[in-house]
């Protein structure tokens, strides 16, 4: 892993020297096509790394984790709507890992820019520094990224594959491409001849491929519309084949069970109890952790309980206060950043009112509802692996290292996920599960977690505060100093996956807060790290998930100091600012039928958060009924600049919100000797059929570039929630999970 | 001692021990991986089957405990012949990462057997045990109303 290291060095140094040198580099190496990892048969065509013609059909290649946000669907959309076939004529797989499969948009997030702001020069650095990602290995799915990066290039693939089929036609018929059209996967000639692709793919085969010219937007037949998701029909009938089901010939069944003192030893187990037990086969030791192989997961779970272990301590706080003590003594040290500092925050201005609140969340555990699970098959040399992953790349480096073997002799199988919202970007449980396939050479094994050991052993959404100060005059806010503290995500993050740690400040910590689309004058955000070993993770929409919470909790709460309606308050700040985010909100305002008031027994909230390059604005309303508060309705509004599918988008921005209103009523976890006290859901409940509101949603394309769809639903639930209660009871939510200071129906 | 299941019509011996759930015997020993394990104590639906066409956990029915006739997601309906209830699944493009909606779809199909017209609130009290981590509910909401309806008219 050296290069990555090396590489990675290079690339997340965030000053500007840095950007510069990822820039030079990304120029200097970027621009060498990576190997076409498709190896077409006799016959077959691979026109590129995501079009394959056969005799018999045709495949496209989605290389991303298709975890429910529909992503295979879009992505192959993409392609199909410049090869001139419709879906259903078409495979669409998630294919091998490869180099070719990189993620070009990930990367360009990490400059710390405002990004609703960003210049044509920030933005082309943007897409300099994504490419980048070729060189880290960043097959990657996640920063809500799959359609900034696959919008132009899955297109012109299609239109190459399609353009090297007219030529193959071309040269058959004796004709010129140019007498030839396409249509629903077959080349048209004069004369009513039609050839279909599959038809060509071998003659196809011989040719370089063709570029083409991308069609402009109004020519288009699939993209803008509503498409049926390729995974549907499996889903509906239990045919769809997540990692947990995968089955193979003498396949074992394994259970894991690490120590629940997190990042602590193993000191020592017996398991001479859980030897003894049906069905059980052997238990193997893997370092900081043991699993149970049987024959049966059920079986192997139950044994792993008998397994009487001596674990060592976690290297983090005893109690949860303790924990808590250390992100607030974060406040006191210096800045890990200031990443915006418009104005002059140190004197209040002339006759203007001062607010201040402070707020806390909690650790949040992702809970995706497929365990994490891997399967894997060692052979002596090479290794096999099936897991459902955010980073196939990865997952075969990582798996590669723990086996000292080559990555080449590491096959990654992705399959489809049940959830990931960030923890299947981790390696762990592909890693373990390679670990205990070479200690069984031969024999496939699968490795479940239970429901408790995944949410015992999660990199948690890290728990964080902040310590908000304002000041508004005329109605309007003139001040805004917010200090955040928190686990800094990119250090640990990049520990993990790379090798190293970079230097300088973490977007993620303050993501959410410090680019927000408010025109206030003097406007300032601090980020601080805390001092802390809780293993933290990418959690859907990362900072944003806890700064949109405090920003939008505050925004009202200045609203109501200047005496301000809290919808007209945002959207005089964000007019002049930037009018997509104005746009939102006037959207949820006509939506929702907005006046300011609300009767007895209602309550409405409002809030607006910018993030992944999406401005959402939700509008929730409660109600109480025999002293329960009940969500009744949400309505939301998002402006995703390109719709390419505007009814899955719908599904990501309602199932955005579920996610944040699940966290904000009930997720909470919290840690007792380095152990997690929540294991399953009962102590970790989320929103269900009678808690979740009705929804309506408005997808709108007023911004200039394609932004993310994945992530942006989830920031402005809590704040939304927490307005409404305060409208509905007036007292104000300054900690979650709501289910502590709120009566509400569960 | 095997011991013999009857599974979407057809006979099935088993040799595991008797309190094994009936989830794990689908999943691992059948070969029947549609119905899911969720949370392993009834907290979640995914692993809702029908036995005798009522709605149960399969995973706290200890195989022994098997009481009848078991039907699974794979017994409702087939892709390329799909029940009512699955139609309308696909018709409201419901699911997104999918991994709750086998035991929705049991759930929702058992609530509709007894119930052919539910309204919103029997919905509500039917489907709050079913969780789902992206929030389908909605969807789920319209396909359960939209499948009642065509199965009334048919």
């Amino acid at each position: 892993m050296a290069s990555f290291k090396k590489i990675a060095r290079r690339s997340f140094l965030i000053g500007s020297a840095a950007i510069v040198g990822g820039v030079a580099f990304g120029a200097y190496y970027v621009s060498r096509p990576a190997p076409n990892p498709l190896k077409p048969a006799d016959g077959e065509a691979a026109f590129n790394p995501f079009v394959m013609i056969s005799h018999e059909k045709i495949t496209l290649i989605a290389p991303r984790a298709e975890m429910g946000q529909g992503v295979h669907t879009t992505w192959a959309a993409l392609i199909a709507e410049e090869l001139d076939v419709t879906l259903d004529q078409v495979e669409v797989i998630h294919g091998p890992a490869a180099t070719a499969y990189y993620n070009s948009a990930l990367l360009g997030e990490v400059i710390p820019s405002k990004g609703y702001d960003k210049s044509r020069f920030i933005h082309s650095l943007g897409e300099a520094l994504g490419h980048a990602g070729k060189l880290m290995d960043m097959q990657v799915t996640g920063g809500s990224s799959s359609m900034k990066d696959g919008y132009e290039r899955m297109r012109a693939a299609g239109a190459s594959a399609r353009e090297t089929l007219k030529l193959a036609a071309a040269n058959r018929l004796g004709i010129a491409s140019s007498q030839l059209s396409t249509k629903e996967g077959k080349v048209i000639a004069p004369g009513n001849i039609e050839i279909a692709y599959t038809d060509l793919a071998a003659e196809a085969a011989g040719l370089e491929p063709v570029e083409a010219q991308l069609r402009h937007r109004s020519e288009w037949k699939l993209l803008g519309k509503a498409q049926p998701r390729v995974d549907m029909p499996g889903k509906a009938t239990g045919t769809a084949k997540f990692g947990i089901d995968m089955r193979l010939p003498g396949m074992k069944f394994a259970a894991l069970k690490a120590n629940p003192h997190l990042g602590g030893s193993i000191n020592g187990f017996d398991a001479s109890e859980a030897l003894q037990m049906p069905g059980v086969e052997q238990v193997v030791d893997l370092g900081n952790a043991f699993a149970v192989v049987a024959n049966n997961t059920w079986l192997a779970i139950q044994a792993a309980e008998a397994v009487a272990a001596d674990w060592g301590p976690a290297p983090i706080p005893d109690t949860q206060a303790e924990i808590q003590d250390a992100i607030r003594a974060a406040f006191d040290a210096e800045p890990n950043s200031t990443l915006r500092d418009d104005g002059d925050v140190s004197a209040l201005p002339q006759g203007a009112q001062e607010v201040s609140a402070e707020y806390e969340v909690p650790f949040l555990a992702h809970a995706t509802m497929e365990p994490l699970n891997a399967t894997a098959l060692y052979d002596g040399s090479k290794l096999q692996l099936w897991s459902g992953n955010q980073g196939p790349l990865l997952t075969r480096n990582h798996c590669a290292d723990a086996l000292g073997i080559d990555p080449e002799q590491v096959q990654v199988n992705t399959s489809l996920m049940g959830g990931g919202f960030g923890r299947r970007g981790e390696m762990d449980f592909s890693v373990y599960a390679a670990k205990l396939a070479r200690q069984m050479p031969g024999t496939p094994v699968q490795l479940t977690w239970s429901r408790e050991e995944d949410m015992t052993h999660d990199f948690y959404r890290p728990g964080a505060m902040a310590r908000m100060r304002g000041a508004v005059k005329d109605g309007s806010a003139v001040l805004l100093d917010g200090q955040i503290a928190s686990q800094a995500l990119t250090p640990q993050l990049m520990s993990r996956w790379f090798g190293m740690t970079p230097a300088g400040p973490d977007t993620t910590l303050v993501d959410g807060a410090f680019n927000q689309p408010y025109g206030i004058p003097n406007y300032r955000i601090r980020g601080h790290a805390a001092d802390l070993q809780v293993p933290i993770g990418a959690w859907r929409s990362v900072g944003a998930s806890f700064n949109g919470f405090f920003m939008e909790s505050f925004m009202d709460e200045m609203a109501h100091a200047a005496g301000a309606d809290p919808l007209e308050f945002r959207l005089a700040l964000t007019r002049q600012e930037w009018a997509p985010a104005a746009k939102v909100l006037e959207a949820v305002k006509e939506m929702s039928g907005w006046t300011g008031k609300t009767p007895d027994g209602v309550g409405r909230g409002v809030a607006m958060t910018y993030s992944f390059g999406t401005p959402v604005a939700q509008v929730i309303e409660v109600t109480e009924e025999g002293g329960l508060i009940r969500l009744r309705k949400a309505w939301i509004a998002a402006d995703l600049g390109v719709a390419l599918d505007p009814q899955n988008l719908e599904a990501q921005m309602f199932g955005g919100m579920a996610y944040g209103l699940s966290a904000a009523m009930f997720g909470e976890i919290t840690f007792a000797e380095g152990a997690a006290e929540q294991g399953n859901f009962p102590d970790y409940d989320a929103i269900r059929m009678h808690t979740m509101p009705e929804v309506e949603v408005r997808i709108l394309e007023e911004q200039s570039h394609i932004s993310g769809a994945g992530e942006p639903g989830t920031p402005p639930a809590a704040p939304a929630l927490a307005n409404a209660l305060f409208d509905l009871t007036g007292k104000r939510a300054r900690r979650l999970p709501l289910m502590h200071d709120f009566d509400l129906l569960i | 001692m095997p011991t013999d299941l009857r599974i979407n019509g057809k006979t099935h011996q088993v040799n595991l021990p008797d309190d094994v759930p009936l989830l794990w015997v689908l999943r691992d020993e059948v070969g029947l991986t549609g119905t899911k394990f969720g949370c392993g104590v009834a907290a979640c639906g995914a692993c809702t089957v029908h036995i005798d066409g009522e709605a149960v956990r399969s995973c706290q029915v200890a195989l022994s405990d098997v009481w009848g006739e078991v039907t699974t997601i794979e017994g409702l309906g087939t892709p390329d012949a799909m029940a009512a209830i699955q139609q309308a699944w696909v018709e409201h493009q419901v699911a997104q990462c999918g991994y709750c909606q086998s035991g929705q779809i049991m759930q929702a199909a058992s609530l509709l057997a007894e119930n052919p017209a539910p309204s919103d609130a029997e919905i509500d009290e039917a489907m709050q045990g079913n969780l789902c981590r992206c929030g389908t509910y909605p969807r789920i909401r319209a396909a359960i109303h939209s499948a009642a309806q065509k199965m009334q008219e048919a």
